[in-house]
């Protein structure tokens, strides 16, 4: 291979000396390098909240270890269901399924553990297996279809919720049972420390795991490139609908363990379980900084979309106020987070 | 004279009777750009589909290294050095330069369950490709894309096909949306890429950067090959014509 100069280029299409090179060293600074990073916004939201409510509800107790214990313990559930969709929505898709879901692992748990008194392990595989199912079929369905994921999962929402409800009625003449866990499951998913539940640290390795798949693994880089430009991906030869459905299962298992855990933790199982989910968990990953559209993104993101829910929800109730307030905030600081999201991506390619 | 990469010969398409291009052969030679132009509908888009696997010819052969092939998919066209790079959705914006570059064909480090993409390479292979390619000003591999002007783009893109291996590179259309300064820095690039070897076939409508870069040209109309002519044969006006298919345009010149 012959090494070519930039020399002989600039002669070829006439350029005079003056125009090359066409423009000099312009370094990113620091500001724009805290800027360019996607979870930014979100980071800004969650310490906004907390110094709000710290001040306004400092003195009822949200600054307590029980107050903080109480926030981190909603971020973390939230957190569950929203890590895995922000993945997901990275890559390009949506799932709205994520919110009947929740209720029918709460249901299946239920049902075994606390109708048949089975080990609660039984509810839980028999849950992962039917969340995988889930995954598979709004995957699959989304891929060959290629309808928006919004309407496939929209219908799959309430087929699954109706089914749920059916089934449990059918079976136990009730739409809500009380489980009754033993052996070692609550431990693994329902245990806590000082008031900190042990779903903290499910999700935080999970937030873990997730960072390091999207930032240094091979199938990360796939799954930003396949919700920026899924042609542009495939055309680089990324496997996207390999990376799609795999993002749909994962989303599905969230909703599952966050089902799980719930179940486990309040012992009794409910249809409607998490149904909030399908609003707050897009809420999260949205204020948490994923691009809409796709492409952009991070699982940190998304701690800090579930936390600013978890500080207004249990804020607002310090309080003392009424709980619809909750959504009223939330609301605010969705439609803020993403006019902030979209001013900071623009500043982080230069077009502000 | 070396023997052409690769070659179309008397290829013909036919959409449900429609023909789209009429038996055009074509030579593509190490370090020589081929320069393809006619208007739109000219069937200048369905020839590069066939020469890099998109579609398939109705009639003719399509020979890589004198060997006839088929082209099923533009995955098996690149697995045989044959890259494309598109203008719009060559590179994505919110992605840095680094994993822009290495998409689909990460380097990796370490092993088993710590097998992971090495990002430090992925960065240090964009930049170097970057230089080589004459684009200086971008020293960062972690930058965004979209932070880049569109023939730094175009660099990243170009500089991806060749390192992976392209040994013929097809631009659809590379200047189409740029200005004068960023169709300039497309053009040097074309040329530092012909330099290395690869031949070129670079799509246009612009007979003035044709006329910079090419070394022959074809001029399509109608799905039909119209002319075949090598660089200084003639005029930007002359081919200019021709596209247009001579009389209209020629009287609009002479004013």
């Amino acid at each position: 291979m012959v090494s070519a100069t930039s020399e002989d280029s600039k002669m070829a299409v006439g350029l005079s000396e003056a125009d090359w090179p066409p423009e000099t060293g312009r370094r990113l600074s620091v500001t724009r390098r805290f800027l360019l990073r996607p979870e930014t916004g979100g980071f800004v939201s969650a310490a906004v909240v907390f110094s709000f409510f710290a001040v306004v509800a400092g003195g009822n107790g949200f600054l307590s270890r029980l107050g903080t214990a109480d926030w981190v313990d909603g971020a973390s559930q939230l957190g569950l269901v929203a890590l895995p969709l922000g993945l997901l929505m990275i890559a390009g898709e949506f799932d709205l399924s994520i919110g009947s879901v929740v209720g029918a692992t709460s249901i299946i748990v239920a049902i075994c553990s606390g109708y048949y008194s089975l080990s609660p392990w039984i509810g839980i595989a028999l849950s992962v297996v039917f969340g995988i199912l889930v995954g598979l079929a709004n995957g699959l369905i989304t891929i060959w279809t290629k309808l928006p994921s919004f309407i496939v999962t929209l219908s799959s929402l309430l087929m699954i919720s109706g089914g749920a409800l059916g089934v449990s009625n059918w079976l136990t003449s009730a739409s809500n049972i009380t489980a009754e866990p033993v052996g070692s499951a609550p431990g693994v998913f329902a245990s806590s420390w000082e008031g900190f539940d042990v779903s903290i640290l499910w999700w935080l390795g999970l937030v873990g795991a997730a960072t390091y798949v999207l930032q240094r693994t091979s199938f990360g880089n796939w799954v930003y490139a396949t919700g920026g430009n899924a042609e542009t991906a495939r055309l680089a030869g990324v496997p996207t609908n390999r990376v799609k459905v795999s993002l749909f299962v994962a989303t599905s298992l969230g909703a599952v363990l966050a089902g799980v855990v719930e179940t486990l933790t309040f012992r009794d199982g409910n249809v409607t379980l998490g149904a909030q989910y399908v609003f707050t968990g897009i809420a999260a990953v949205v204020i948490g900084g994923v691009l809409l559209a796709g492409g952009y993104g991070s699982a940190i993101g998304t701690v800090f979309g579930s936390i600013t829910y978890g500080i207004v929800s249990i804020g607002v109730f310090f309080l003392g106020w009424n709980a619809d307030l909750t959504e009223l905030f939330i609301g605010v600081f969705l439609l803020l987070a993403v006019v902030a999201n979209k001013r900071l991506r623009q500043m982080a390619v230069g077009r502000a | 004279m070396c023997k052409p990469i690769a070659e179309l010969r008397s290829v013909s398409k036919h959409y449900f009777g429609v023909t789209a291009v009429a038996d055009v052969s074509l030579r593509l030679f190490p370090g020589e750009a081929l320069c393809l132009l006619g208007e739109n509908g000219a069937g200048k888009s369905t020839l590069i589909k066939i020469l890099t696997g998109v579609e398939q010819p109705t009639r003719g052969e399509i020979l890589l290294d004198g060997q006839a092939v088929h082209l099923a998919s533009p995955r098996d066209a690149r697995a045989r050095g044959v890259a494309t790079v598109y203008q719009e959705i060559g590179t994505l914006p919110l992605m840095s330069v680094g994993r822009n570059f290495v998409l689909g064909a990460e380097p990796t480090t370490g092993r088993g369950l710590l097998k992971r993409m090495d990002t430090r390479e992925a960065n240090r292979l964009a930049i170097a490709e970057m230089q080589r390619l004459g684009i200086r000003r971008i020293r960062d591999g972690g930058q965004l894309v979209g932070t880049l002007s569109g023939g730094e783009r175009q660099a990243v893109a170009i500089g991806r096909a060749v390192h992976f291996g392209a040994r013929v590179l097809v631009l659809d259309e590379p200047t189409a949306a740029l200005g004068v300064r960023e169709s300039a820095t497309v053009l040097s690039l074309i040329q530092t890429v012909r330099r290395q070897g690869v031949a070129i076939l670079f799509i246009t409508h612009n007979a003035y950067h044709a006329s910079l870069v090419g070394d022959r040209f074809l001029i399509m109309r109608r799905g039909e090959k119209l002319a075949e002519f090598a660089k200084g044969e003639k005029t930007v006006e002359e081919i200019m014509s021709l596209m247009a298919g001579g009389d209209e345009l020629s009287g609009f010149l002479a004013d």
